[in-house]
């Protein structure tokens, strides 16, 4: 009975669901942006395109103020714990302290250069274009603090030419996922190195590579699912939602869709052995074989101990390996890649402990920058799929915290120009003000990014055999704490139970023989 | 006393009788297939066949005590003395070829090692895979339960068990098969039902009337 109404209820998304789409409603604004006079222009800065939007969207800037587009601050309400682009530590980039014009080139705003200071709320310094331009032309400037470039600038032996900013004041719209993705497909300093499941092959991406946001998929956009209240976004890799208790988000809606149960509900199989699993399995993990799917490859490995190697002539190393992506580079040391990644696989349950800047570490082992909570017998854990980058990061091996590296600036001490951490790591720590022994060391550090993007269609999901199975190479093999048919048993009771089969086997067939051997005898005799 | 052939398993009988050979050969073969043992089957394949069998085993085994009981065919199963000779036979007697020391009959279709091994069967196997099979089946209704996550392990171990004992007793069961007149011999009495059966003078004047049992 509870089988047959989680059928009726699987129906009643799908219907619920063709309402929700973007191509699917018939949805269009009351209101041609192109056909304003104040957004005419010209515009000689960003920041006088965002007082013509507030002219009339009053209270917009004020919302994203609030949001952690704007204030990189963010207190974890599990842990308390405050965290943010400017204290929370990554095995990437190191911190956006000392290196902002180039770190906050991704803040939602403009001309924010001391990032030891929350953003000034300077109302039109909100960037409205980055995340509703859709001209396409909109660009903001990895170098100066979140503007785009007003004048023509040679870059990397190019000229490049300043976005026509009146054009994309008028081509204003719904974020696109080249929008979100101008930031989220580049974290960690280019496209695809951060997360594994965002890179710029989901603009366009193949229904093989993402059903959701495919344009013969579901042709959703980033925001279908992160859901903006206010302009607050949902969803958060501080505060996963390990488990949505609060499943369908229709008829009653809690505005935020960032989890695959807001849409899907708790049974959207029509298999109920597989509804099953949901309470101890993020769908994520059947539904995710492989991240870095799209043909971009995904940093794996950061060593930032090798960095800063010249050569005979003084000067700075760049290597390509075969595929042309760097494998090692002075600026930043060695780097691997991954495509088409199969994930590591732990418990869940959304509580995530991060490592700060200024945190005490243990440098007796391999440094965890993100311990993620959960097991077994817990019942808001389910089985996640991760990334796990591998990292090693300068470190003060006194004071035993993690350290400040000023990497990016025209001055003698960045790392980035100079090759010296002596002198860049110096700089950073007394920028931020924080206390530094003068050592320098390098610790090993693991960070897990939980896989949630790139959700591929169901006949590539998971089979159950790729869990279900006593080999090694099982996806669930290391996964401890846990009985699973096919993968566990107990060793001696398994032996026990063949030597009894093979023991009656062995033992009739002696007695069937003896029978035969004797019955000629008695009847010879 | 006159031998004639006597319907000793009616039609009811073998048809559980033979079912009851596949699901159970079916159940082995793919609990063995989910255990890892083997991998003809992929899993999930193996699990669906094992549930679909496991429901008709069932449901097989619901008819059959109701009909064990309603025919008053149970009584069958009840303990019976000479054991020890029966087991002295097989071991011994049957290898120089002594005659069987227990006499089938319309009311004693069973000798005693043979009740007694199908009585294991009845309460102990056949329990301990059907209670510990529900159980796993419907893991998910209970597993919320703080125990689950050991639950689960006893049950799977149980089952897992019990399987074995299963599958140990049918590998016996289907030599003992071969130890009739002829190997085929009670196989064939299984499919056909006949056997010959003494039968005393008065009960096969009764039967010939009554025709309560059919008789050739
Ligand atoms: C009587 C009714 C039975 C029920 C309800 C039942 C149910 C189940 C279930 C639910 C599983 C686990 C499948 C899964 O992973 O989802 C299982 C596994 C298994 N079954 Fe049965 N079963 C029954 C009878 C049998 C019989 C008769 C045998 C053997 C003769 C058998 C042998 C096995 C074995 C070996 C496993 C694998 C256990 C493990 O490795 O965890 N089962 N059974």
């Amino acid at each position: 009975m509870k089988r047959l109404f989680r059928h009726f209820r699987a129906g009643a998304v799908a219907l619920a669901l063709a309402t929700w789409l973007p191509g699917a409603a018939l949805a269009s604004s009351t209101a041609d942006h192109s056909k304003f006079e104040s957004l005419k222009g010209p515009f000689t800065s960003a920041p006088e395109v965002t007082k013509a939007c507030l002219a009339c969207h009053t209270e917009a800037s004020h919302q994203v103020m609030k949001s952690i587009h704007w204030t990189w601050d963010f207190t974890n309400p599990d842990t308390g714990k405050r965290l943010g682009k400017t204290r929370t530590m990554n095995s990437f980039c190191g911190s956006p302290l000392s290196n902002e014009p180039r770190c906050t080139s991704c803040h939602a705003g403009y001309g924010w250069t001391d990032a030891r200071q929350p953003p000034e709320p300077v109302q039109q310094n909100v960037d409205c274009l980055v995340c509703h331009d859709r001209s396409g032309g909109y660009k903001k400037v990895a170098t100066d603090a979140g503007h785009p470039l007003y004048e023509p600038r040679t870059m990397g032996g190019k000229t490049v030419m300043p976005p026509d900013l009146a054009k994309a004041a008028q081509s204003v719209g719904d974020p696109g996922r080249d929008n979100c993705g101008a930031c989220h497909f580049n974290g960690g300093g280019g496209d695809a190195v951060k997360h594994g499941d965002l890179d710029s092959s989901l603009v366009k991406p193949s229904r093989k590579l993402d059903v959701h946001m495919a344009a013969d998929g579901a042709n959703m956009t980033c925001a279908t699912c992160h859901t903006f209240n206010d302009h607050i976004p949902s969803g958060s890799r501080y505060d996963t939602a390990a488990k949505d208790p609060h499943g369908l988000d229709l008829p009653k809606d809690d505005h935020n869709r960032a989890t695959c149960e807001s849409c899907h509900g708790d049974t959207p199989h029509h298999e109920a052995k597989l509804n099953d699993h949901t309470d101890k399995v993020a769908c994520q993990t059947c539904h995710i074989p492989e991240f870095a799917r799209g043909g971009i490859a995904t940093k794996t490995l950061w060593d930032w101990s090798t960095a800063g190697r010249k050569d005979a002539d003084g000067k700075a190393i760049f290597i390509k390996d075969d595929h042309g992506h760097l494998s090692y580079s002075a600026e930043k040391g060695d780097f691997e890649y991954g495509e088409n990644v199969r994930p590591t696989y732990h418990w869940h349950n959304g509580v995530t402990d991060q490592v700060n800047i200024g945190d005490k570490i243990d440098d007796s082992q391999i440094l965890r920058l993100n311990t993620l909570h959960g097991d077994a017998r817990d019942p808001d854990s389910r089985i996640w799929p991760f990334k796990e980058m591998r990292g090693k990061q300068p470190y003060d091996p006194v004071l035993k915290t993690l350290v400040v590296n000023h990497v990016y600036g025209r001055d003698d001490s960045a790392f980035w120009g100079n090759y010296d951490y002596a002198k860049s790591i110096k700089f950073g720590m007394e920028y931020a003000g924080l206390p530094w022994s003068g050592q320098i060391g390098f610790i090993e550090t693991r960070m897990t990014w939980p896989i949630t993007h790139m959700v591929a269609p169901k006949e590539d999901a998971l089979k159950c055999g790729q869990c279900h199975t006593r080999g090694e190479d099982g996806r669930l093999a290391q996964l401890p704490g846990f009985y699973m048919p096919g993968r566990d048993s107990i060793a001696w009771l398994d032996i026990l139970g063949y030597l009894a089969l093979a023991g009656a086997l062995g033992g009739v067939l002696l007695h069937g023989l003896a029978r035969i051997v004797m019955n000629r005898k008695t009847r010879h005799d | 006393m006159i031998k004639r052939d006597v319907m000793i398993y009616t039609r009811y009988e073998r048809f559980w009788h033979w079912s009851q050979a596949v699901l159970i050969f079916t159940l082995f073969f793919t609990g063995l297939g989910i255990h890892g043992t083997h991998s003809f089957l992929k899993f999930g394949q193996a699990v669906t066949i094992h549930t679909y069998a496991a429901y008709a085993l069932m449901a097989l085994w619901v008819f059959t005590t109701f009909w064990n009981f309603t025919t008053g065919q149970w009584r069958q199963y009840l303990f019976k003395k000479g054991i020890i000779k029966v087991i002295r036979f097989y071991a011994w007697g049957i290898l120089v070829g002594e005659p069987h020391p227990y006499k089938k009959s319309l009311q004693r279709k069973q000798n005693a090692l043979q009740s007694l091994a199908y009585m294991t069967f009845m309460v102990i196997i056949g329990p301990a895979l059907w209670l510990t099979g529900i159980a796993y089946l419907f893991y998910n209704e209970w597993a919320g339960q703080s125990w689950a996550v050991d639950g689960l392990w006893f049950v799977a171990v149980a089952h897992t068990v019990a399987a074995f004992a299963m599958g140990t007793f049918v590998i016996i069961h289907i030599y003992m098969t071969t130890t009739g007149k002829t190997p085929l011999h009670y196989v064939k009495t299984m499919i056909t039902g006949y056997d010959k059966v003494e039968l005393s003078e008065v009960e096969e004047a009764y039967l010939a009337e009554t025709k309560s049992v059919e008789m050739r």
